[in-house]
């Protein structure tokens, strides 16, 4: 058994909050870069470069790429070896992003869903626990703004409707939100599991690279096909028309009911942020 | 389509009637901010017949919350928010006067009507470009509901904004002739 104290914890999570609010992959800046070479609207070129020249501001202010610093959802692979020690462990997660978010200047979104008053510290964590072989604590923070999120959806496919019927639904989802999530947008599907399982596929393959193809080549071609069919779309970025309306998507994939073809559809917007680290 | 234009605020029925989808336009001036919360307390007021806490004549709103200020700067990071939540009271506040709305994603059709009859515009900026349009905010105030956090409202002065027209006075919409002229389907 290894022991990792709590605070170790609480300064990971910390860090990572803030570092991925304010310093985005260079998967990211490449696709831009792209953008700016390949879109056939010159506002959208415009846009692109605006993009860039937001990221270049943030590294150099350390301040936030996006004002929607979002709610703090952190994926964790615990190892089986592990032993917390000095606390609660959800304490501790939750400790570092009240102080990731107040010692980053980030904002606090995170409201009362009735009053709608907000928490105050951006708690609490939305945490995807895993357990894993080994003796090491993985942690993957992934702050998600509100507006990409508002356009998400989970639907529960008859099993007939198949692949097709999959690859449709997620176009047309992508086409009703428009402009709404801050397009040129990054799609994660969760396709199997149950009405949850799916849902948290969808947000986990948010966590891969602009490029990464799922290792199922039969898959990686419906994910090249669906990027393909957004971008015929025609929005744009910001919506304001153009040829590159998404920067990727991502299929998640697991066996699911017999009875059952559950879809998840988690869109995220271009300023897509997640970090991790190990313990 | 694409000009570059200056304009300062208060805006005039001109100043916004020259205006086409897709010009870009870079405000000067001061602006307001305010969203879903604090709309709802605007409209509140407008229905009680009460006076609002600031004169919306001319003016323009920025659908904002930004991020907290850091020592010694004005603003966080402050890019637009989503507005079509802002679009049950936006009608209201044009019809008092309002001559301008930044943010980003569609408005409503109703409120697309209301642009062109009482003379206003729509105004995307970059969403997601929050720590760049934080740049062009010199000063930022908060004028009422301090208690609502970041979605108090404020009265910013803004140098050179970088805006997008959405919606101009005619009932023209960015979004719809931007993807109709890109698209592949
Ligand atoms: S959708 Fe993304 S880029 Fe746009 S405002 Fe929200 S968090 Fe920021």
């Amino acid at each position: 058994m290894r022991e990792v104290q709590t605070d170790e914890i609480t300064k990971m999570v910390r860090d990572l909050f803030i570092d991925s609010n304010c310093n985005i992959g260079d998967d990211l800046l490449a696709a831009y870069d792209k953008g700016i070479e390949t879109d056939e609207s010159p506002v959208a070129k415009e846009v692109f470069k605006e993009l860039k020249e937001n990221v270049r501001i943030a590294r150099e202010e350390h301040s936030p790429i996006c004002q929607d610093t979002g709610l703090a959802v952190v994926f964790v692979e615990l190892g089986q070896d592990v032993h917390i020690v000095g606390g609660d462990f959800n304490d501790a997660i939750n400790e570092g992003v009240r102080q990731g978010y107040a010692d980053g200047y980030l904002r606090k979104s995170s409201c009362d869903p009735f009053t709608r008053k907000n928490v105050g510290d951006n708690t609490p964590a939305i945490i995807h626990l895993e357990i894993v072989q080994g003796d090491k604590i993985k942690i993957m923070a992934v702050p998600k703004g509100g507006g990409a999120e508002n356009m998400s959806r989970v639907h529960m496919l008859t099993p007939s409707q198949g692949i097709e019927g999959i690859k449709d639904f997620i176009v047309n989802r992508l086409k009703e939100s428009g402009s709404n999530p801050c397009p040129p947008t990054i799609v994660g599907v969760g396709i199997g599991g149950t009405f949850e399982r799916t849902a948290i596929l969808a947000k986990k393959a948010l966590l891969r690279k602009v490029g990464e193809r799922n290792p199922d080549p039969k898959i990686a071609e419906a994910e090249k096909e669906v990027l393909s069919r957004i971008n015929k779309l025609g929005i744009g970025p910001m919506g304001y028309g153009g040829t590159t309306s998404c920067l990727d998507v991502f299929f998640e994939v697991e066996p699911c009911h017999i009875a059952s073809l559950p879809l998840a559809v988690n869109v995220q917007c271009h300023a897509s942020r997640h970090k991790e680290a190990t313990i | 389509m694409s000009n570059k234009i200056e304009l300062t605020t208060p805006l005039s029925d001109e100043d916004v009637e020259k205006l086409n989808i897709g010009d870009k336009v870079y405000l000067n001036g001061t602006i307001y901010t305010g969203r879903d919360a604090a709309h709802k307390r605007l409209v509140d007021l407008v229905n009680e017949g009460k006076e609002l806490p600031f004169d919306v004549k001319g003016q323009v709103i920025y659908y904002v919350g930004p991020a907290p200020a850091k020592p010694g700067k004005p603003i966080g990071s402050a890019g637009p928010t989503t507005s079509y939540r802002m679009d049950a009271y936006a009608p209201t506040l044009m019809e008092l006067g309002m001559k301008g709305m930044i943010g980003k994603g569609n408005r409503a059709p109703e409120v697309v009507e209301a642009m062109k009859k009482h003379k206003a515009v729509y105004l995307g900026a970059t969403g997601g470009a929050g720590a760049l349009i934080a740049k062009s905010i010199k000063k930022a105030e908060i004028v009422a509901y301090e208690d609502l956090g970041p979605e108090a409202i404020r009265k910013l002065e803004v140098e050179d904004f970088p805006v997008v027209v959405i919606n101009d006075t005619r009932g023209n919409d960015l979004y719809v002739e931007g993807a109709k002229k890109y698209s592949k389907e």
